[in-house]
């Protein structure tokens, strides 16, 4: 039973992710069916290397994988190392999840709002600092090296890669480790670099090659914030595809493979970088060298947890005072006069939208919480997996979602199989799935199995201590994990723009489209609600396990 | 009602290599000790006897309980008890809670049974209380009285005494032991610790590093 609900989840992934990328091969390489072509031919290769600007977009695609996860990580690690056993951790820990929680369109949106020129950083600073009267008139935003694009990202990234991390974490017992080290005379950040980082790296491995992945492919932030002559790749290909001459579609097939290419490029550089460091790290690591820029590196941790903590807690504040402003001249750093006519107007499309992302975020994390459960169940049941199928049901967080989902789509036609709600659920279910995996596999790691001993030998079948005391004992984390989940899903813009072609509307699809119009108080709206479901969830996933067990000291605070 | 446990020529072997074995037969009240260093397969044998036993291990020879075959039967349906170092009290579960979720289904007034075996080993008014909250000895008492509920007909101890201090040790083994024997249960004690062998009725095995075995026939102390 439960292997059969794992190997039809492995199908559900597997499937389309090789329908789809058979889906965008062959027309890259002039075999379309639709149009009567059946003959290989290099056409479209030939016409995508003739666009302008090609290299460029490839080039920025590649760094913006590449630097954004450096910086992150190295934020992420050095923040830990500097701040391990304080309170400020304690502190911290607590703030990560709610900002986890809003999208990555919202947290663009808000991050435009802070950095554009007449944005709030240059309000606050005018006209006394700079002199400006009027916005400056200079390209902040949409930047041709995609410096915005990464500012917004890392932004995103670093409490992805934190909650990861500390996730992870008490599986090293960082704290006996650093009191070796430290005993034997490191000083604390050298410490927790040569003792835990080196421990802690291959554990987050996945998570960070999932945001070298999506950084180097991301749609909607590039939209927002990213380059627009030439704009990135994915960006490139989004539109060519979208084009309503059919013959672009091959080009667009083909600028699809040379994305995965990018982003293949991107983890394998990733991999070299990872090989040198570690060759050049080993001999650190051994050396007796007890303190190399013990302060400098204490510090860029935490300065750079605030710097991005800082910008994306004043960009909501940004959009709160969008959405609510009325009349705003320039260099005031509050609106002139406030309204909330915005909301109002919104409000009837605004509920309705969010009951449409409700319907399928909903389903869809329930389905892919079920799933994990199964997979999870079915691995922890053969103690010596030999077809260990889990490695698969990560590959979405590393597959770019254009090819994979451009292929979809000209295969679904192909079969005439008709855009909407159902592919819609199914696309979120397997973007959805490997983060639930993800956050719900290191609590069944840790969870202890003499309890299910213990179950079977006072009477109760496999079934029971499943339902009596696995689930019960891990209430806590599968919330959170639901929650992540549910973050997930509503974020997604291009599942659903593709898989509905334009049928339903989500939060997401709404505020992306809405940021091109410009009118910054509807947008600030519209990325304001795309953060309130993620955010409810967090907060059931906090208070409800706090509520049920407010009793069960042991599982009060588990998540 | 008495009991007996039979451990039918038991051979356990990894990739070949004979790692345990035993042929002993525990009669009701006694104790059957196995002894040996980490890694001698102790745990193992325990696993093979309540029906863990992980399926990399090739285990041959028959168990029998009251001259019923168990070899093969699932681990719910055997009614082996366990008890392990720590108490494992289901964090979940109020201290009633974890009593009557052993207890067999046919028996009426669970509650009631609970409550009363509660406060047989002073812990009277303890029902609603959460696990956590115990200390150790109290919560000692409680797996065991979990167990003792189940209604077994017979026990496997895993090292049960060792995590406790040792003011404690000396008086939650004689409540246990004292309870075993009263029940009549036949016991095997896995352990490597000699402090924790009762005083009578106790068989030893000693184990050695790799598949030494001890006498092949029990003897009685």
């Amino acid at each position: 039973m439960l292997q059969l609900a794992t190997i039809a989840t492995a199908a559900i992934v597997a499937g389309p992710i090789a329908a789809g990328l058979l889906g965008v091969a062959m027309p890259a390489f002039g075999i379309i069916p639709a149009l009567g072509s059946s003959s290989l031919s290099l056409d479209a290769w030939q016409r995508l290397l003739e666009q302008p600007g090609l290299l460029r977009s490839a080039l920025i695609a590649l760094a913006s994988g590449l630097v954004t996860t450096a910086i992150s990580l190295g934020i992420v690690f050095l923040f830990l190392a500097s701040s391990a056993g304080t309170r400020l951790l304690t502190w911290v820990r607590r703030l990560v999840a709610p900002l986890l929680a809003v999208p990555h369109a919202a947290a663009a949106v808000g991050m435009a709002f802070l950095i554009a020129p007449s944005g709030l950083i240059a309000r606050a600073l005018s006209p006394w600092a700079t002199g400006w009267l009027r916005p400056p008139d200079i390209l902040i935003v949409h930047d041709p090296w995609g410096l915005a694009m990464m500012a917004g990202l890392v932004v995103k990234e670093v409490p992805f890669l934190l909650l990861m991390s500390l996730t992870m974490l008490p599986a090293l017992e960082p704290a006996r480790r650093i009191a070796i080290a430290r005993s034997l005379g490191y000083r604390p950040v050298t410490a927790w670099l040569k003792v835990v980082a080196p421990g802690l790296y291959p554990l987050v491995r996945l998570p960070v090659y999932a945001v070298v992945a999506y950084a180097s492919s991301t749609v909607d932030v590039a939209l927002i914030l990213g380059p627009t002559n030439p704009p990135t790749l994915a960006v490139s290909v989004l539109r060519w595809f979208s084009d309503p001459d059919l013959s672009m579609r091959s080009m667009a097939s083909a600028g699809a493979l040379a994305q995965l290419t990018v982003t293949m490029v991107a983890l394998a550089l990733w991999r070299v970088g990872e090989a040198l460091l570690a060759r050049g790290g080993a001999a650190w690591m051994a050396s007796s060298d007890r303190g190399i820029a013990e302060r400098p590196m204490a510090v860029v941790g935490p300065a750079g947890i605030a710097l991005a903590g800082g910008a994306l807690a004043s960009a909501l504040v940004g959009l709160v005072i969008a959405s609510l402003s009325w009349t705003w001249r320039f260099p005031n750093l509050l609106p002139d006069t406030l309204s909330s006519a915005t909301w109002s107007r919104a409000g009837p499309v605004l509920l309705e939208t969010l009951a449409t992302t409700a319907m399928i975020a909903g389903p869809a994390t329930a389905l892919a919480l079920a799933a994990a459960l199964a997979i999870l169940e079915s691995a922890a049941a053969s103690s010596r997996p030999r077809h260990d199928l889990t490695p698969l049901f990560y590959l979405p967080l590393l597959v770019p979602q254009v090819p994979f989902l451009f292929g979809l789509v000209v295969g679904a036609e192909a079969v005439r199989f008709r855009p909407g709600y159902l592919p819609v659920l199914l696309g979120h279910f397997v973007f959805v799935l490997p983060y639930v995996l993800l956050s719900l596999s290191e609590a069944y790691r840790r969870f202890d199995d003499r309890w299910l001993m213990l179950g079977r030998t006072l009477g109760a079948s496999a079934g029971r201590t499943f339902w009596a005391i696995r689930l019960p004992i891990l209430l806590g984390p599968c919330l959170a994990a639901a929650a992540v989940g549910l973050a997930v899903s509503v974020g997604q813009y291009l599942p659903t723009l593709l898989l509905g072609a334009g049928r339903l509307e989500t939060v997401t699809t709404m505020a992306v489209a809405l940021t091109s119009g410009g009118d910054r108080r509807v947008v600030g709206a519209w990325a304001l609600a795309q953060a309130l479901l993620p955010v409810l969830g967090f907060a059931l996933a906090v208070l409800l396990p706090r509520a049920v067990w407010r009793n069960r000291r042991a599982l009060r605070n588990t998540s | 009602m008495d009991h007996v446990l039979r451990l039918d020529r038991v051979l356990i072997a990894l990739d070949g290599v004979p790692l345990v074995e035993v042929d002993a037969e525990v009669g009701p009240g006694e104790v059957l000790t196995v002894m040996g260093p980490s890694g001698s397969g102790k745990s193992t044998l325990l696993a093979y006897v309540a029906g863990f036993l992980d399926p990399a291990f090739r285990a041959s020879g028959r168990i029998s309980l009251d001259g019923e075959e168990l070899t093969g039967r699932p681990a719910e349906r055997r009614r082996i008890g366990l008890l392990f170092q720590d108490a494992m009290l289901f964090p979940h579960l109020s201290v009633a809670g974890n009593l009557t979720f052993g207890m067999p289904r046919s028996l009426d007034h669970r509650l009631e049974r609970a409550r009363a075996a509660l406060s047989d080993v002073g812990l009277g008014g303890y029902e609603d209380r959460d696990p956590a909250t115990l200390s150790g000895g109290q919560k000692a008492r409680v797996a065991l009285l979990r167990l003792l509920l189940s209604e077994p007909r017979a026990v496997l101890l895993d090292e049960p005494f060792s995590k406790l201090d040792a003011a404690l040790r000396a008086e939650v083994r004689e409540l246990v032991f004292g309870r075993l024997r009263e029940a009549g249960l036949p016991t095997l004690l896995v352990t490597h610790d000699e402090a924790d062998v009762p005083a009578a009725h106790a068989t030893i095995v000693h184990l050695g590093p790799n598949g030494a075995v001890g006498p092949r026939r029990p003897r009685t102390a």
